[in-house]
């Protein structure tokens, strides 16, 4: 299936964007220094201003969902989209309860492989998009279920991401749904400032930050904790994955990443947000991963399982998302 | 005439998953080559998460405007047999090292464009790219500027486990789509070699690398396992004690280098036919 993301908010420009470029969509669009001598100048000066005109829309489809949640991390390859899985799994757990797993890394989408739906495609209604459910009461969105084929590059600049996380918020539907977890790609930038400006009418409850103990990756989550500063994100917690490895052999444990500078703990006191907890590296959360499967239902007396059961225990509390009796037996 | 034109080998470093050590294996790769004799460039253009700098422990370093523009910041001082690193990342250019670059794509391009032209890396015989994970803006802009620079080609880094192959064969498709040789696969994070027992563990699973490499039919330059050490050494650098001796001399004595020293070799080889 071919997808042609919409764009219709920007203006078509009939030159590329130059250097200092304020946005096609700004207020300031057509007016600031850096649009003197612009080709585009005249197209962007006479376009529309002002919000959004979809952001209405979004907001309308958003209001059936009770917590909506962001995975963030500045650094790639920390376990964002474990985290968000496993999450997804533990939610789902209660069968009253409704999750929705929305996936915007459109470069390098792990969610579907990790919720077992790598081949699956969506399907397409006058209301809009269904999402691919994993479970009954398990839906998930991602780029991937529009792709021709699995290993296809998506290579795109940030407009056209921006019009496809767009569609991912206004066409989805997702009904009602108690908490929508959005797992993002690493970094700082267009998809994570679109997410934002698309949710900040339809309010989002916080943001997870997910980070491994050694000071290369801390370093890039202070950054994150900045950019949520910034766009007024509330930082609902750190998760400290990959902490410590014990050998399956001699049960031994070791650290794999050295948390040298005190790891998230530290950092989280440092910036002054919650930690949430830790959870060890376990290789078999990985061949879950790999397989699809979930981590809990197949290993539920796992050292891991239980760090993460007490991050999502926090993480309700937090939330103000109750504990239901059925999930607590 | 551009500031590339004293460079021998233009080589990237690519992976579409993040944290697969892409940054770990540039690093390593400008050792390697470094002991070797070699002049080595390293070039971060990951702008929203700039490591390179951590990596050398030169995060205080600022870049100083020179003649001609901007002068890439030296790692420690040139070994006896004429091997030397300089790097060049955004991470010199903040104010704090927790600032967050918030930036969109035309912002990111401009970035790439200038650290392509400005830069002046002098007589380099390696230029080495780090670059962020994913196929956007910064790659994109980066496969326009090579057009005129006519790299060698690239290096990717992936770890065994699938889901971490599903991101790097789009990454293939997309040196494909734009043009730009594979050099070959580096498979990283293979297994972990336990310092009680010895008995190594296959953490992220194992050869999803080497399985990769074959279905591409692209060259497969091995398999790195983790090396906790190597991280200490990387992060204990700014202490009393790593101060001692060069970076360049200390990985000297780690597990890895041998590990990288075949691997440099392959990469040599493919680039000098």
């Amino acid at each position: 299936m071919l997808i042609v993301p919409d764009v219709s908010a920007t203006p078509a420009l009939k030159a590329p964007e130059p250097e200092h470029c304020p946005g096609p969509e700004s207020q300031t669009a057509g007016q600031a220094d850096a649009c003197a001598g612009c080709p585009n100048q005249s197209i962007c000066a006479s376009a529309p201003k002002g919000p959004d005109p979809d952001l209405p829309a979004i907001t309308a489809r958003m209001s059936s969902i009770a917590h909506k949640l962001l995975i963030l991390s500045g650094k790639g390859g920390v376990g964002k989209s474990t985290f968000t899985s496993m999450l997804a799994w533990a939610f789902a757990q209660a069968a009253d309860t409704q999750v929705g797993v929305m996936d915007v890394d459109i470069c390098g989408p792990s969610i579907p492989r990790m919720m077992g739906a790598n081949e699956e495609s969506i399907h397409t209604s006058a209301s809009g998009w269904t999402p691919v459910y994993v479970a009954d009461n398990l839906a998930v969105m991602s780029i991937q279920f529009l792709l021709p084929e699995g290993d296809e590059a998506v290579i795109w600049r940030g407009p056209k991401k921006n019009g496809i996380i767009k569609q991912f918020l206004r066409d989805v539907e997702w009904g009602a749904l108690d908490v929508l977890l959005v797992d993002t790609p690493p970094g700082t930038s267009d998809e994570h400032l679109s997410v934002n400006t698309y949710l900040k009418d339809s309010g989002v409850d916080g943001a997870v930050l997910v980070t491994t103990p050694q000071e290369v990756s801390l370093l890039d989550v202070r950054k994150e904790i900045g950019f949520c500063k910034k766009a007024g994100i509330k930082v609902l917690g750190i998760v400290e994955n990959m902490s410590g490895f014990v050998c399956p052999n001699c049960e031994g444990e070791s650290q794999i990443f050295h948390a040298t500078t005190g790891g998230a703990k530290k950092l989280a006191e440092e910036m002054g947000v919650p930690f949430l907890g830790a959870v060890p590296l376990d290789p078999r959360i990985g061949v879950a991963c790999d397989y699809g499967e979930s981590f809990f239902d197949a290993y539920p007396e796992s050292p891991a399982c239980d760090g993460l059961m007490g991050i999502i225990r926090g993480l309700r509390e937090q939330i103000g998302m109750e504990m239901k009796e059925e999930y607590e037996e | 005439m551009s500031q590339l034109d004293g460079v021998k080998h233009v080589v990237l470093v690519l992976s579409g998953k993040g944290g697969v050590g892409k940054s770990s294996v540039t690093v390593q790769l400008a050792l390697s080559l470094a002991r070797r004799g070699h002049k080595v460039g390293v070039l971060d253009v990951d702008l929203t998460g700039p490591n390179i700098p951590r990596m050398f422990n030169v995060e205080d370093k600022k870049v100083t405007q020179g003649r001609g523009g901007w002068t890439p910041v030296s790692v420690g001082t040139p070994s006896e047999n004429g091997g030397s690193i300089s790097c060049m990342s955004l991470g010199f250019l903040l104010r704090d090292r927790g600032d967050a670059v918030v930036w969109r794509g035309p912002k990111k391009t401009a970035m790439v464009k200038q650290f392509m032209t400005d830069v002046v890396w002098g007589e380099l015989d390696y230029l080495l790219i780090d670059t962020p994970p994913g196929t956007s803006d910064e790659h994109i802009s980066l496969a326009e500027q090579m057009r005129t620079v006519n790299p060698d080609g690239a290096v990717i880094v992936t770890t065994p486990q699938a889901i971490a192959t599903a991101d790097v064969r789009k990454e293939i498709n997309f040196c494909k789509k734009v043009g730009l040789k594979i050099l070959g696969v580096i498979e990283n994070m293979s297994g972990f070699v336990c310092p009680h027992c010895s008995e190594c563990t296959n953490v992220f699973s194992s050869g999803g690398g080497k399985e990769m490499a074959e279905q591409f039919s692209i060259d497969f330059f091995g398999a790195v396992p983790i090396d906790p050490s190597f991280n200490l050494m990387i992060e204990s650098q700014s202490s009393e004690e790593g101060k001692k001796t060069p970076l360049v001399e200390q990985y000297g004595n780690s597990k890895l280098c041998p590990i990288f020293h075949t691997i440099t070799e392959q990469l040599v080889a493919k680039v000098n036919p």
